[in-house]
């Protein structure tokens, strides 16, 4: 049965529950409302949750645990083929799903009747040849053990799928009946309900901590594999980047780090001062109509989206620095990708975010301290200077914080700005790369997942996820140790 | 009496040259350095303000040209002898003419105009394939497959004009960068000039742009958004169907269930944690998870759509709590005081009041993830060349696709600077996207925004 009816027929079944509890509350007390202890609408969602929260439970389970069943019990069958072929074993189970999709699309199309597929042997007829008029092309001539396999793993599949579909059913309908059983005009059918509403409340909101454990684990998991195949200390300690996916490559974290923390520090000092002078005028001098107009306007560049802003660098930052800096100007700089263009630009990115977070600290410092100083007889920017900016320092140093730990993790303008040679050096004019960068280029295209080339990406990504959060924890630790509490 | 009264009256007392008539040098001073302050407060903005303008600027300057396109009026005569070589007009059989068939014909066709309109050239007549897009060639045998009266006929096709050619009527190809260029002579540039002036060749809105699929990297020309489109469109689909009730959902526990507790600190700090993660960390959980570990499809738009859907998630459950915190105490006062439950108070009087800002805030979420890019790099979104529709609702969640920013990406790593006008031109439709979807924002705020 398609999966797409098993939820149609969950839903059909969920709302004729419905009608059905909330029909045998009503009856149940002789069509007297007021005698229910709930709403009747109560008793209905009572039996269509009971029915429809354990069935989808165990629908998501099986979806999961599945395919995972089914390739424990197909690799044993290739796993000596995998061994005396000295082949990896996980290339071989690709093999084996490629067939048996193939065989299934075959059957679909209508060239391999169901009984043909589930029986055919490499050595009757040529396999790879009918699957190919079906429309799927295989690399290689199909071996005994593989089709056999194959022909396994769609036999499973589809006892699997069966029994999926008749389990999900079975709770289904016990879950009903058990719910309709229990109605009548005494249950307390609200209570359980919004017991029942509140759980899934609860669980919405843990799937948060749901993400942030993917996260770590993904990251854990693979970094471990990486480690295990390069040493740490290497990759941690080597100033040399040279991946190479032949082997023998040399993944040193540095020269990336040193690039992040290189296009960073740029962008910082593009956006800080700009992004604090901006939010200094905006709440101490701008009459409200100026305000009006250049704090939107400001807050626009924070809603474009990275790869416009990755865009300009590429193709009108850079070209326009080769004008000054390059051959024809000062010399400094060799192509449009540089530290320089990928700084400038995310600097660019980075104002509205200081102006705004400085903006709302600014403000919070209490109109009475600045009528102190005025009172003393001080100007407008002394008071700015030495009263407003230390009282909303910690603020300010934390919206620093968090611009760093954005720029970190900013990935399009360093992907497309920055370059791609991993170098360590100081003139900002030269291409270097980040970690966000070479995430990006490890893991794309078609490299082997279980190479060190591919697994580093992890290790880069650990990296990477620690640095933010880190910065994150760092910059609200100081403001809130920091903080006056004015009242 | 106070002191006051008794300060002497001469004004003795008063430093020399100390007058609030005039003002000293220290006074001048801090004028001044008032004056500068102010200043730097202007510049900064106008400098903000600047960079915002080039930005918008060079994108419309580059990329407002890629609505434009050149198309060649060339009449084809269809001989019939190569078309159709058995002679029965039947489209199954004229199939088997492919592309390599029709070539000539475009290409003599091409020869026959230029002879006709009497321009003298040294481009040799069998040149002439340098002139139009080699999506040309099957735009006339797609036309002649489905009509087949046509053949034998001189039909006047509406042919692409290659992206050299379409490059310099935009002025982006000059005849310097042609002395260099293998794929076209100057001599088909005069061709191009002629032409021109007699209104072969024309310039017209760029339809193909917007609603076309992408091509292979040699045809410019011939690349348009539309499948990435739809591609963001199914994963932006995904986004809103799970994260608007995740969202929803634990927003309303934390605000109005939350006990003060372990679980509900752990989830408040991953909340906020997971607000500052960088989006290619959550490009590496979808490759792990999704990809490896559940096997889900790569490219798929299911798949970038629920990647998103993370990542939208700690946006929309901040400004949906702030919506519902924002409806006042007294509202669930008085439900519970005419007897309703929490739950009820909640889901009858709370949410509804609360909702116009749940749906800004959730669009403003939907328009921040309808431009991310970085995540949608790792689960494969780029490199693949988008060049068929889904075929149905299915097939747009599952089949693999492209999305637009990706796309964006993807012509602006290619090679021919053709591709480039492309980039600048889809970053305007998806601007575009972005800022409808933001002023809807903004009307439903200023529209359903309740003060209490």
């Amino acid at each position: 049965m398609p999966f797409y009816w098993t939820l149609a027929i969950i839903a059909l079944l969920c709302a004729a529950g419905y009608v059905l509890g909330r029909r045998k509350a009503v009856a149940s007390v002789g069509g007297d409302k007021r005698r229910l202890h709930s709403l009747p609408n109560f008793y209905g969602m009572n039996v269509a949750l009971k029915g429809a929260v354990p069935a989808f439970g165990l629908l998501v389970f099986w979806l999961i645990a599945q395919p995972l069943f089914v390739e424990w019990r197909v690799s044993s069958i290739v796993s000596d083929l995998a061994v005396s072929e000295a082949r990896d074993l996980g290339l071989v189970m690709v093999d084996v799903r490629r067939v048996a999709d193939g065989l299934d699309t075959a059957v679909a199309t209508g060239t391999m009747t169901a009984s043909e597929a589930t029986d055919i042997a490499a050595g009757d007829g040529n396999v790879r040849e009918r699957l190919g008029a079906a429309g799927v092309a295989l690399g290689s001539e199909v071996s005994e053990p593989v089709l056999r396999a194959a022909q396994r793993y769609r036999a499973l599949s589809s006892t699997g799928d069966t029994l999926r579909s008749v389990a999900v059913l079975a709770v289904l309908l016990l879950g009903l009946g058990w719910a309709y059983r229990e109605t009548d005009g005494e249950f307390r059918a609200r209570n359980v309900v919004e017991q029942g509403v509140l759980a899934l409340l609860l669980g919405a909101a843990c799937i948060a901590i749901l993400t942030t454990l993917g996260i770590v684990l993904s990251l854990i998991f693979n970094t471990i594999e990486f480690f295990s195949i390069y040493p740490a200390s290497e990759f941690f300690f080597s100033t040399t980047w040279s991946p190479s996916f032949g082997g023998g490559s040399s993944l040193g974290i540095l020269p990336l780090l040193w690039g992040t923390l290189y296009i960073s520090l740029i962008a910082l000092a593009v956006a800080v001062p700009i992004g604090l002078m901006a939010a200094i005028y905006l709440s101490e001098y701008a009459s409200p109509r100026v305000r009006g107009v250049a704090k939107p306007a400001l807050e626009i560049l924070a809603g474009i989206p990275t790869i416009v802003y990755g865009l300009f660098a590429l193709l009108t930052v850079g070209p326009a620095l080769m004008v000054v800096f390059g051959d024809g100007g000062l010399g400094w700089m060799q192509a449009g990708t540089a530290v320089m263009t990928a700084g400038l630009v995310m600097g660019i990115m980075l104002i509205p975010f200081v102006s705004s977070l400085s903006d709302d600290i600014i403000n919070a410092v209490p109109q009475s301290m600045r009528d102190g100083s005025y009172g003393l007889g001080a100007t407008q920017s002394e008071t700015v200077r030495q009263v407003v900016l230390p009282a909303a320092l910690p603020g300010i140093v934390g919206a620093i914080l968090l611009a760093a730990s954005r720029a970190i993790g900013e990935t399009m303008i360093v992907v497309l700005g920055a370059g791609a040679a991993a170098r360590i050096s100081p003139n900002p004019f030269e291409a270097m790369t980040t970690v966000t960068a070479k995430i990006v280029s490890q893991l794309t295209g078609d490299a082997d997942f279980s190479s060190p080339e591919a697994l580093v990406a992890f290790a880069l990504g650990m990296t990477l996820f620690v640095l933010t959060l880190g910065l994150n924890v760092f910059a609200l630790y100081i403001v809130r140790k920091y903080r006056e509490q004015y009242e | 009496m106070t002191d006051a009264t008794q300060i002497p009256s001469s004004g003795a007392a008063r430093p020399a040259g100390k007058s609030i008539i005039t003002t000293d040098d220290r006074t001048k001073k801090r004028n001044a350095a008032e004056k500068r302050f102010r200043m730097y407060g202007i510049a900064a903005i106008l400098a903000g303000i600047a960079c915002l303008v080039v930005l918008l600027g060079s994108i419309l300057m580059n990329g407002a040209s890629a609505f434009q396109q050149t198309f060649i009026q060339v009449p084809v005569y269809l001989n019939p002898e190569a078309v159709d070589p058995n002679g029965n007009r039947d489209p199954e059989e004229m199939g088997s003419a492919t592309t390599f068939t029709y070539k000539p014909i475009v290409v003599d066709a091409m020869a026959a105009l230029v002879e006709e309109r009497g321009i003298e050239t040294e481009i040799d007549p069998g040149d002439m394939d340098a002139l139009f897009s080699a999506a040309a060639v099957a735009q006339v045998r797609d036309r002649v497959l489905a009509n087949p009266e046509l053949v034998g006929e001189t039909v006047t096709f509406n042919i692409l004009a290659s992206s050299r050619v379409d490059g310099y009527l935009k002025e982006r190809v000059s005849r310097d960068s042609v002395a260099r260029d293998s794929n076209i002579d100057a001599g088909h540039l005069d061709i191009v000039d002629e032409l021109r002036a007699e209104g072969d060749v024309v310039k017209r809105f760029n339809w193909d742009f917007i609603f076309g699929a992408d091509a292979s990297e040699s045809r410019p020309e011939q690349a348009g958004m539309g499948v990435a489109m739809l591609g963001s469109f199914f994963m932006m689909l995904v986004v809103l169907g799970l994260s608007l009730p995740i969202g929803v959902a634990a927003s309303i526990y934390l605000e109005e269930f939350a006990p003060q507790n372990r679980l509900t600190d752990i989830i408040e700090v991953n909340i906020s944690n997971l607000a500052a993660v960088p989006s290619i960390v959550f490009g590496i959980l979808g490759l792990a998870v999704f990809i490896q570990f559940m096997e889900f499809p790569q490219s798929a738009p299911l798949v970038g759509g629920l990647v998103l859907t993370l990542m939208t998630l700690p946006t929309i459950i901040i400004s949906t709590r702030a919506a519902l915190k924002s409806v006042p105490p007294s509202i669930r006062d008085a439900a519970l005081g005419v007897g309703a439950s929490k739950m009820q108070s909640v889901f009858h009087h709370v949410l509804p009041l609360a909702m116009p800002g749940i749906l800004t805030g959730t669009i403003i979420g939907l328009a921040q993830a309808l431009g991310e890019t970085a995540p949608l790099l790792l689960i494969g979104m780029v490199g693949y060349i988008a060049t068929n529709y889904p075929d149905g609702v299915a097939s747009g969640f599952l089949d693999p696709n492209s999305a637009m920013p990706a796309q964006i990406y993807e012509w602006a790593k290619r090679a021919d600077p053709a591709y480039y006008e492309r980039a600048w031109g889809g970053i305007i439709i998806l601007l575009v996207f972005l800022f409808a979807m933001n002023a809807i924002a903004i009307l439903l705020r200023r529209k359903f925004e309740r003060r209490w």
